[in-house]
């Protein structure tokens, strides 16, 4: 099987700040608005190096959607940028009205999501976001694996001109999957490693942990198919159809409720198109509570312990 | 880009024109029998001004770069927006008619004109305290461009409770947002009951001077009154400006007049027509002629 190596650990974040460092020398119409996270979010570069061109809103992510909106509207590029929890749970509302409804071209920059951010707890742990993001007609949701994946996302959220996107993406350093020569295409996932017993489709961090699970599968003479989800909406429906018919057996793994997040999204298409045998690794509706981010991986049952087992459990319910 | 206003009426004319609208306000709500119909005869004057008097923009091209920008925050407030739109030349004044009907662009709130909305209308609003934001975005990003466009943003009363709003203040404050202007529809009237009972929003003119604000007050049923607190805010130079208007809820009709009850209703048929009694005809017209009582039925 095609073995991948960690190129090193660099924070899903920073591709978000790197990304807008090059937008910004690139595009005069690229404008962020912070919410006085401005460190923890990575904007500050951005703000430091174009302070024309950055908003600090104040805590006040309602107020930023709806600033974000008017930007747009005169012809600005805005990237509104927050913890997860923040830039899609409180602002609801105004990204449904302001945003979605109103076809702005807003890009929502949510950092820190998950249950990985850890010992903050559950108050600032984004598990529901993919849901209340993906529900919202005319929205991308993007949730990019590794630091070069989320800059590419960032650079990518550009060519969408009709409606808001959301980026999701995370506070710890992790492991780079991706190098110079990947691809990356919003609305088309990665096939990172070929197999024919069972698809394992995953995003943001659980991709690694897929990529590990599948090592541990391949030694027990199991063929897991490794599949970057990396764009929820629109779903890459064509490839889950594919890997549903070439192994008959599908894994989703995300760190994210178990209720309408990817593995969601993926039963919603294969229920349509053909019906699989499929197991959901994800938080099990719970909220979180605080730990190191690998410890609450593995005692909420996103880590890659919980995909081999997930895998299991679907290949006994194989046809 | 010139500074335009297309029509340019003077008070007679805008009085006239704020009658027609009140005409086309009742007309509309006869014919769909759902949507507001206090709040929207209450701004009748201040739309005149505004359409036939203040902005600048070009119905030929909705969204010509050298327009002032106009959000109604208070969304449900429709009706008045739609007949001054209809008037101003944004669309056929025959299609009101439509109000609230399937695949009509005079949505129960306003949508944009690029989705399914009528031209002039920048963006969706009906779930309340939004405009603000958004107003402060684009006075914002036109400022960075060095751009003279106005932005102007109206709020009903009642929708001030709404959290929302008083970020937004506190932003347009915070940048100095000079080329912004505000305008609050102060009829102390709301769905349930007055402003005073619901939630007390005053000393209102103090609150937004707190918030860094150019605060005018004015009588928002009085044009001329309303044309030079306009002016004025237009003018005022390193703050944002607030007009602060008086309305009457449900003005020119006398049953109607300061009574929180006609907030979200329309008028049966036979009120219609009593109303529409007092509101003597104009030498713009009406949209469309009905024999009303064969109306419930056209309805459906």
């Amino acid at each position: 099987m095609t073995k991948i190596e960690s190129k090193g650990d660099k924070a899903t974040r920073q591709g978000f700040s790197d990304a807008l460092m090059e937008l910004g020398k690139e595009n005069p119409n690229v404008v962020v608005l912070g919410g006085d996270v401005s460190g923890s979010v990575k904007v500050d570069a951005f703000a430091k190096a174009y302070p024309d061109r950055f908003f600090s809103v104040g805590v006040a992510e309602a107020d930023m959607m709806g600033i974000a909106a008017g930007l747009a509207l005169v012809g600005k590029i805005p990237f509104a940028s927050a913890y997860g929890e923040f830039a899609a749970g409180r602002p609801f509302d105004q990204i449904r009205q302001s945003l979605a409804y109103s076809e702005m071209p807003v890009k929502i920059c949510a950092s820190h999501c998950g249950i990985t951010v850890g010992p903050d707890g559950a108050t600032h742990q984004s598990l529901e976001d993919i849901a209340l993001m993906r529900v919202l007609p005319h929205m991308t949701v993007i949730c990019p694996g590794d630091y070069l994946e989320t800059k590419r996302a960032v650079k990518a959220s550009l060519a969408i001109t009709k409606g808001p996107v959301y980026i999701r993406f995370f506070r710890d350093n992790t492991p780079m999957f991706t190098d110079e020569s990947s691809t990356f295409q919003i609305g088309k996932s990665n096939t990172l490693i070929d197999g024919s017993d069972v698809a394992i489709i995953a995003c943001g961090l659980q991709v690694w942990e897929a990529i590990q699970a599948a090592e541990t599968l391949h030694a027990e003479g199991i063929s897991a198919r490794v599949m970057n989800m990396h764009t929820i909406k629109p779903l890459d429906k064509e490839a889950i159809i594919k890997a549903a018919k070439e192994t008959g057996a599908i894994v989703t793994a995300e760190d994210h409720q178990i209720h309408s997040g990817l593995g969601s999204a993926v039963a919603e298409c294969l229920a349509q198109a053909l019906p699989t045998p499929q197991e959901f690794v994800a938080v099990n509706d719970t909220f979180g509570e605080s730990g190191k981010g690998i410890e609450l991986m593995e005692k909420y049952g996103i880590a890659q312990g919980d995909i081999v087992n997930a895998v299991k459990r679907v290949l006994k319910r194989k046809k | 880009m010139g500074p335009s206003n297309p029509h340019k009426f003077q008070l007679d004319d805008l009085d006239e024109m704020a009658r027609q609208i009140r005409r086309d306000i009742l007309r509309m709500l006869m014919i769909s029998q759902s949507g507001h119909s206090g709040g929207p005869l209450g701004l009748a004057d201040i739309f005149s001004s505004l359409y036939f008097n203040i902005m600048n923009f070009d119905t030929k091209n909705p969204t010509w770069p050298g327009r002032d920008y106009f959000f109604l925050s208070a969304g449900h407030l429709a009706p008045v927006w739609y007949a001054t739109l209809g008037r101003a030349g944004f669309y056929p004044v025959q299609e009101m008619t439509t109000l609230r009907k399937l695949n009509t662009r005079l949505q129960g709130h306003p949508a944009p004109g690029y989705t399914h909305g009528l031209p002039g209308i920048e963006i969706a609003s009906g779930s309340l305290g939004q405009g603000m934001s958004i107003a402060v975005g684009a006075a914002l990003g036109l400022r960075m461009d060095k751009k003279l466009n106005h932005v102007y943003v109206l709020h009903g009363d009642g929708e001030l409770d709404e959290g929302q709003v008083w970020e937004g203040m506190m932003s347009a404050g915070h940048y100095n947002l000079d080329n912004l202007t505000a305008i609050v529809d102060r009829n102390f009237c709301q769905i349930d009951n007055r402003t005073d009972k619901v939630m007390e929003i005053e000393p209102l003119a103090d609150k937004w001077r707190a918030f860094r604000w150019n605060v005018v007050e004015c009588d928002g049923n009085n044009v001329g009154e309303f044309l030079s607190a306009m002016y004025k805010a237009r003018n005022f130079k390193g703050k944002p400006s607030v007009i602060i208007a008086k309305t009457f809820m449900g003005k020119g009709v006398s049953f109607m007049e300061d009574d929180y009850r006609w907030h979200g209703i329309p008028p049966s048929i036979e009120q219609g027509k009593q109303a529409l009694s007092e509101l003597a005809p104009t030498r713009f017209g009406d949209f469309h002629e009905f024999e009303w009582e064969k109306l419930p039925a056209m309805a459906k």
